[in-house]
């Protein structure tokens, strides 16, 4: 974790987060009020509270408030769910959609889509094994090779690129398993209900509370399993529930918002700098920055090149790959490997 | 006490410790001497329970280290492990995480820990830094903070693997002032070395490892004068008595 500039870990973080609540907030209104058809935002919490008549209230209680709600807590589970994955594994480039978890919670969902299509509720838990799956065979990978940074994030390539072709054999046989299928590949927020939502965002509430109980445990395993476990951390079944934890986020938003990615990359990078990494203002600062990162991002795909609408996925990878590549580039030359 | 029987130790299925036989005993610096490769490390780790032993005993005050929970380990010794990541945390919060063991859940810190917290300090004289972040200080300082968070865990026993490595003169002496403050006060300390006369010239003891056996041990005086240490490493080591003690040098 040498890699990490360190000139910025603030006396206190409430100023930054409190800051970035406020982002959140202000993302959230905008995305209920904006779109193709513009609503004061006096108008927003009558049509949330009341039956809705208008097509104005019908498209923010039906449309907008899904797709908002969908941006906040895909873009919160997967900035965490990317820090968690990182901290454990001592490296900053593993991020859910790079090494594999988020291809593996997609086979998930797509095998359930192919075999138990009228389950709706079962796709979270579906794409959540999937994605743990994905962690166990990259905890596996980092366990055998001593977590090499670039090892591991070539496994992870393999692996994801395993399941991204498992999910397309899946769809030649069952075409129907995902529905729209590229809106999937490309990871998007629209057309959702809340029916859809609700079962993931109770898996992402549940995986939040426990991984926020656990940060104490978190910040120790970060100095490195021999020190920790010299602190008295049992080291192993530790890793264990927080990977599985990493996984339970991942997959549930994998569940409804398709492979976003880089979300889990970015977030988690950024606010290291910013919030340094103690674990409980880190994750913090990462449920919201990835709430708001997301948001803003759904936005943009909407707004730019209106009325025609990008799928968000497309805006995040756009912004996404650059950022990994400068990562990368910046760590050339191995003197980050430990 | 930490007490070892016969400990046979290593890596997947091939030893590295054959059969060695130590005790650290409270008030005393212990120098682990012997070349690369020699077992030194793995031996301190199998002490630990941080790597598997093949047979023999670890024996933590009288008590089998198997029948130890890790947390009641954390707390009858502290380890220096010799790679050490730096995390983007301020200095003191890293040396706060020395009390973890003494935390139940949900990890509250109380006002002792923050006491054992600003004497561990202290101890390694690191008052002055601890507000800075890790990531700023020089390998000297985060070596200082290192020690200071295995003195927060207060643990009878506290095992350092090349705290030395990478350290100019100056630190290096520091840290050996340290160890010698640490016995003064009743814990048993143990330091794996590469400097031969720093460690006869600041530890009680010494213990000679080659090949994974050990060669012998005894006081540093009675290692010296054995002529093992020559023999093993290659060298003619000897010294000069000065005012300030006996001076150790290559012949």
């Amino acid at each position: 974790m040498k890699s990490w500039p360190t000139s910025s870990i603030r006396r206190g973080n409430a100023p930054l987060l409190a800051a970035l609540c406020a982002l959140v907030a202000l993302a959230a209104l905008l995305s209920m009020c904006l779109g193709s058809v513009s609503v004061a935002p006096g108008e927003i919490l009558p049509a949330l509270l009341n039956e809705p008549r208008g097509a104005a209230e019908r498209i923010v209680r039906y449309a907008r408030l899904p797709r908002t709600c969908a941006c906040l807590l895909a873009g919160s589970a997967l900035a965490v769910s990317g820090a968690v994955i990182q901290s454990i594994l001592s490296n900053p480039l593993a991020a859910p959609n790079i090494i594999g978890v988020s291809s593996g919670a997609g086979l998930g969902a797509a095998l359930c889509g192919a075999l138990a299509p009228t389950v709706g509720a079962a796709v979270p838990m579906a794409s959540f094994a999937g994605a743990l799956l994905g962690v166990l065979l990259v905890l596996f990978v980092a366990e055998k090779t001593g977590a090499s940074k670039l090892t591991l994030v070539l496994a992870g390539a393999a692996v994801s690129g395993m399941f991204s072709a498992a999910i397309d054999a899946v769809i030649t046989f069952v075409p129907d398993a995902l529905n729209g299928y590229s809106d999937f590949r490309i990871g998007g927020v629209a057309n959702l209900s809340m029916e859809r939502i609700t079962p993931a965002f109770w898996v992402i509430f549940a995986a939040m509370v426990l991984i926020f109980s656990l940060t104490g445990e978190l910040d120790v395993l970060m100095l490195g399993a021999d020190t920790a476990q010299s602190l008295g951390l049992r080291v192993r079944p530790l890793r264990l529930v927080l990977l599985t934890l990493a996984a339970a986020l991942a997959g549930a938003a994998v569940s409804f918002s398709g492979l976003l990615g880089f979300i889990g990359l970015i977030v988690p990078h950024i606010m290291r700098r910013l919030l340094g990494e103690d674990s409980r203002p880190l994750l913090a600062g990462c449920a919201l920055g990835g709430a708001f990162l997301l948001t803003l991002c759904d936005l943009l795909a909407r707004l730019l090149f209106a009325p025609y609408e990008l799928p968000v996925g497309i805006v995040l990878s756009l912004a996404g790959g650059p950022f990994f590549i400068w990562l990368l580039l910046r760590q050339r030359g191995g003197r980050v490997h430990d | 006490m930490i007490e070892l029987k016969n400990l046979c130790a290593g890596y997947g299925g091939r030893d590295v410790v054959h059969g060695v036989s130590l005790s650290f005993p409270p008030g005393r610096v212990a120098a682990l001497l012997g070349p690369n490769g020699c077992g030194k490390s793995t031996l301190l780790r199998a002490v630990l329970g941080l790597s598997p032993k093949s047979g023999g005993e670890v024996l933590m005050d009288g008590v089998p280290l198997e029948a130890l929970s890790t947390r009641e380990r954390a707390l009858k010794a502290a380890y220096l492990a010799q790679s050490r990541t730096v995390p983007n945390i301020t200095a003191r919060k890293m040396v706060l995480h020395g009390r973890f063991p003494h935390l139940s859940y949900p990890r509250r810190y109380r006002k002792e820990d923050d006491e054992a917290v600003d004497r561990a300090l202290d101890w390694a004289d690191a008052r002055d830094i601890a507000h800075r972040p890790m990531g700023e200080l020089s390998g000297g300082q985060r070596q200082k903070i290192y020690l200071a968070m295995a003195l927060a865990q207060d643990a009878p026993a506290i095992l350092m693997d090349e705290p030395t490595a990478f350290l100019d003169v100056g630190h290096q002496l520091e840290v050996m002032a340290v160890a010698r403050r640490l016995a003064q006060e009743g814990r048993a300390v143990v330091m794996v070395l590469h400097d031969l006369p720093l460690a006869l010239r600041g530890a009680d003891d010494a213990a000679l490892l080659s090949g994974g056996k050990l060669v012998i041990r005894g006081t540093t005086e009675e290692v010296y004068a054995s002529g093992h240490l020559d023999r093993v490493f290659g060298v003619a080591l000897r010294r000069m008595e000065t005012d300030g003690g006996w001076q150790y040098y290559y012949g």
